[in-house]
């Protein structure tokens, strides 16, 4: 299978939705690739995990077409469709040994015992679980129990896609990092379609080649880790991803000059026709706002963080709060000080959605 | 069994199996006894209340109702009442003796009501309890409590600890705490307890007849006496038959939501 | 599993338990013990007779050890007819039970009906029921040509009374297994059907295992009440016809209240008590094995 694709899925729980709000997940348009990692990333109900069961058929879509290249599955019994799904905690056999849950799926579809037994060695070793291989899998440790799972998923040969959904939420934080680096080793291995659900940008963001941000049951940007970084399309990406999230301000957008609280300086392009709107905001990054001496938009400092490798300072721009870097070299500068804001870096919102701007 | 026809039609044969005697009962409740010796039938040819009205005027027949109805109300409030601090401290503290205790307590479960009816008996009489409602209520306490512990052990287990603490943090006294806050928290599981304690107290018949005689009759031994001029009074029989599933059917009513949201917490 | 604080004031708490539940049993157990060994001329005068009523008892030779064993053995046949029929049945019927929807309220509601029947009028019922001239089962089974008669039929005796106990109780082994499926995540439902397992692998692999320890009291629980029963064969057969279903309690009351022989109904009763506590013990070491295993 080279790609899925998602033609205006859409799933409502109830019947016959009136509005748009009765939708748990909002009419999406994707193609997924094969051989790529794909994270979705968004807060708790934003319809994440909704998604993914509908790609692994244990949701039916009450709208929409599923295809698997150009075949409809939308309505294929999960066992049929050639996907994996590891999910929140492990999901093991507790009666069974680690080489009998492996072995499961391919005993349930009646495949030769040679078969069988080749293709456990094989995922065994490449999940590093064949030490335990006969020991019983309900005494095995949270991570390697998920490795199991994983394993369950990888052993059917026809599998081409595998479905994450949250799966490091139980394991040792000293040992997310060793799963985390395993799942991508496994993924560069078999080439085969990852799609990861998480919370955790970090995780995401890590794993991911293209990341799927999601809120309130829609797909609000979908891009690379540097692009959703960088140009957030939406000011939910922009406050959702980074830590800290991006500076939302209201403010006045003139050409090539902004206006927060009358206040006012330069953006990297033109936006005609904004004057007279409403809902405007400016979005710029805390690590592009930095406190300087010289000239620039007065703000009050209400406390500086030493994060160790770099220090943020929390100021008050004419009573709408940002956040700013505070660039090595500077010491203590008082309650009143300048900020820089890199034009090139500063985006223009109007009703929550990026406006492309001209070149000044 | 998550879908599919014949886990539906099997359930739905044995609901039906399970009714059959007890619509039988109801069926023989609503015809007198000329009809039922008339012959079998599964509608009563003449339906009539008859019978129950002459339980709801005979003053026997109330008093027996009363009388057991009583002693079970009574007995639910006071095991539920002593068991909550009991379960309280099984479940967050270790004591000298707990896990003994426990298994005593649990055998008290079990105990075969014929072993305690003679000294029961015996107990109550020396006592001066003897023919009160209060030897009926003491006397199931022998194994409502224990099943009231066991019970809540569990649903207390089922809240954090943390809660505990945070309130002995925030300044409340324990008592203020465990009514406030804590209780409110095992509702259900004290749903799903006093349900167990009404529905043992209930149907426990054999100690509530040893130890009780003319003033504080539960309606089983009114029962037993239910002779017509032609032998057994069946239809009487069956109307108060009838007449004692009324309020085990009220209370499961009541509590039904309760107990599923019980099993659903997954605390057994 | 957090461990526990040690705090020996919660001996407080327990008092008023501790209490109720002395007084409701060591008391009385204490009294039997003392008339089992004991016996008296009459009036009140008692003298020690040690363990001759024991030894009386457990000896199959005598009058009454015969008849103990009998009703002992009689007793543990039953137990084990009932439970074989029960538990299967239950868990059968609690896979049956709707899990979501309005269905579910109506379906335990209905379910627990035989339970909330007290014991004397389920004896009523099935009195009834199983004459030949008023009751549909009685009816039926005559009809169909099949010798049945409760009062008379030994045969007809045992199979009504477990009938009667199968009919009344497996709600119970239902309602709780319905609880320990109720408790199984749904994820390993969705891993299974991944993984192309057929119903009867998902019931072997995960829901049998994940009952295993609420059908230890299940079986703990019936084996029990089925070790004890005494109302519904009393009402029903009275113990006959002769003394084929003459179950321990019914003798045993038979015996205490019925003759003046205290000295072997309070023996009688030390080892149908001891018989009770031993099973409990068996079955209380295995939950805790069990739940020392699920935590490790």
């Amino acid at each position: 299978m080279a790609r899925i694709t998602l033609d205006h899925i859409a799933h409502s729980y109830s019947g016959k939705p009136r509005s748009e709000d009765d939708y748990q997940l909002k009419p999406l348009q994707h193609v997924w690739e094969q051989g790529s990692a794909y994270a979705l990333l968004g807060p708790s109900g934003c319809g994440k995990t909704t998604l993914l069961n509908i790609i692994s058929g244990l949701v039916i879509p009450s709208e929409g077409r599923l295809l698997f290249d150009d075949t409809d599955v939308t309505r294929l019994p999960t066992e049929e469709r050639n996907i994996a799904q590891v999910f929140q905690f492990p999901v093991i056999y507790d009666t069974m040994t680690v080489a009998e849950n492996l072995a499961f799926p391919l005993k349930n579809r009646r495949m030769p015992k040679m078969v069988i037994d080749r293709r456990v060695a094989e995922i065994a070793e490449m999940l590093d679980l064949t030490r335990d291989l006969n020991r019983r899998a309900r005494g095995l440790t949270a991570d390697a129990k998920q490795k199991i799972s994983l394993g369950r998923g990888l052993v059917r040969a026809d599998v081409s896609a595998v479905l994450f959904d949250e799966p490091l939420t139980v394991i040792d934080p000293a040992l997310k990092w060793e799963l985390r680096s395993k799942l991508k080793a496994v993924h560069r291995a078999l080439d085969l379609l990852m799609i990861y659900v998480t919370h955790d940008q970090t995780e995401a963001l890590t794993f991911a080649d293209k990341v799927v941000v999601m809120n309130d049951g829609r797909a609000v940007q979908i891009g690379t880790p540097a692009e959703l970084f960088e140009r957030p399309e939406h000011t939910f990406v922009g406050y959702f991803i980074g830590s800290p999230g991006m500076n939302l301000l209201p403010a006045k957008v003139n050409g090539a000059r902004a206006y927060v609280e009358g206040h006012g300086f330069d953006l990297g392009a033109a936006y005609p026709g904004l004057i007279e709107q409403s809902r405007v905001q400016i979005g710029v990054r805390p690590e592009f706002v930095s406190l300087t001496a010289a000239e620039g938009v007065p703000v009050q400092v209400r406390r500086i963080a030493d994060l160790g490798r770099r220090r943020l300072a929390y100021v008050d721009l004419a009573g709408h709060p940002m956040v700013a870097t505070v660039p090595a070299g500077i010491g203590s500068l008082g309650d009143r000080v300048n900020v820089k804001i890199d034009p090139a870096q500063t985006h223009v919102y109007l009703a929550d959605i990026r406006v492309q701007g001209v070149a000044a | 069994m998550r879908s599919g026809l014949a886990p539906k039609l099997i359930f739905v044969v044995y609901l039906v199996l399970l009714m059959l005697p007890i619509y039988w009962l109801i069926n023989m409740s609503l015809r007198t006894n000329e009809d039922i010796m008339s012959g079998l039938s599964f509608f009563p040819h003449h339906p009539t209340i008859e019978k129950f009205l002459e339980i709801f005027d005979d003053p026997t027949w109330v008093h027996a109702f009363g009388v057991s109805l009583t002693y079970v109300a009574l007995n639910t409030v006071i095991s539920v009442a002593v068991a909550l601090p009991a379960a309280y401290a099984f479940n967050r503290y270790h004591f000298i003796g707990d896990k003994h205790l426990f298994f005593w307590l649990l055998t008290n479960l079990m105990a075969p009501a014929a072993v305690f009816a003679m000294p029961f008996f015996q107990l109550y009489y020396a006592v001066g309890l003897f023919d009160t409602v209060w030897a009926v209520v003491l006397a199931h306490c022998l194994f409502n409590v224990p099943l009231a512990v066991w019970i809540l052990e569990g649903f207390v287990g089922g809240v954090p600890r943390e809660i505990d603490e945070t309130a002995a943090i925030d300044g409340y006294s324990f008592p203020r705490f465990f009514i406030r806050i804590f209780l409110p928290l095992i509702a259900n599981g004290i749903g799903v307890t006093a349900f167990f304690c009404f529905m043992f107290s209930w149907v426990e018949q054999l100690l509530a007849t040893t130890l009780t005689s003319a003033h504080a009759l539960p309606f089983a031994a009114v029962m037993t006496r239910a002779y017509s001029a032609s032998g057994m009074d069946w239809s009487l029989l069956s109307a108060a038959g009838v007449l004692t599933m009324v309020p085990g059917a009220f209370v499961i009513w009541f509590v039904r939501n309760h107990i599923a949201k019980g099993f659903a917490l997954g605390r057994v | 599993m957090i461990d526990k604080p040690i705090n020996n004031r919660a001996w407080f708490f327990v008092l008023p338990v501790l209490a109720f539940v002395l007084f409701s049993s060591l008391i009385p157990v204490m009294t039997v013990v003392n008339y089992s060994v004991q016996d008296t001329l009459g009036e009140n005068n008692f003298f020690w007779n040690g363990d001759s009523w024991f030894r009386d008892l457990l000896n199959p030779h005598t009058t009454i050890g015969a008849r103990f064993n009998d009703a002992l053995f009689r007793t543990l046949a039953f137990s084990f007819v009932a439970l074989a029929i029960e538990v299967p049945l239950g868990i059968a019927i609690a896979l049956c039970v709707p899990r979501r929807g309005w269905s579910v309220g109506i379906s335990l509601v209905v379910i627990a009906l035989p339970m909330l029947i007290p014991w004397n009028v389920v004896g009523t019922i099935w009195q009834i029921f199983t004459r030949e001239d008023i009751g549909l089962f009685g009816a039926a089974l005559t009809g169909l040509g099949l010798h049945y008669n409760v009062t008379q039929d030994a045969v007809s005796a045992w199979v009504t009374i477990v009938v009667i106990d199968v009919w009344h109780w497996t709600p119970l082994v239902i309602l709780l297994s319905y609880a320990g499926l109720r408790a199984i995540p749904d994820a390993y439902y969705q891993a299974a059907r991944i993984d192309g397992a057929s119903r009867w692998a998902v019931f072997a692999n995960i829901e049998l295992p994940k009952l295993q320890k609420v059908l230890v009291i299940a079986v703990l629980l019936r084996f029990m009440q089925t070790f004890m029963i005494y109302t519904e064969p009393f009402v029903v057969t009275g113990g006959g016809p002769g003394s084929a279903t003459t179950f321990l309690s019914i003798d045993l009351d038979k015996i205490a209240l019925g003759q003046v022989d205290l000295g072997n109904a309070a023996a009688m009763s030390i080892v149908y008590y001891l018989i009770t506590l031993t099973v409990c013990w068996v079955f209380f070491t295995i939950m805790t094995q069990l739940d020392r295993r699920r935590d490790a």
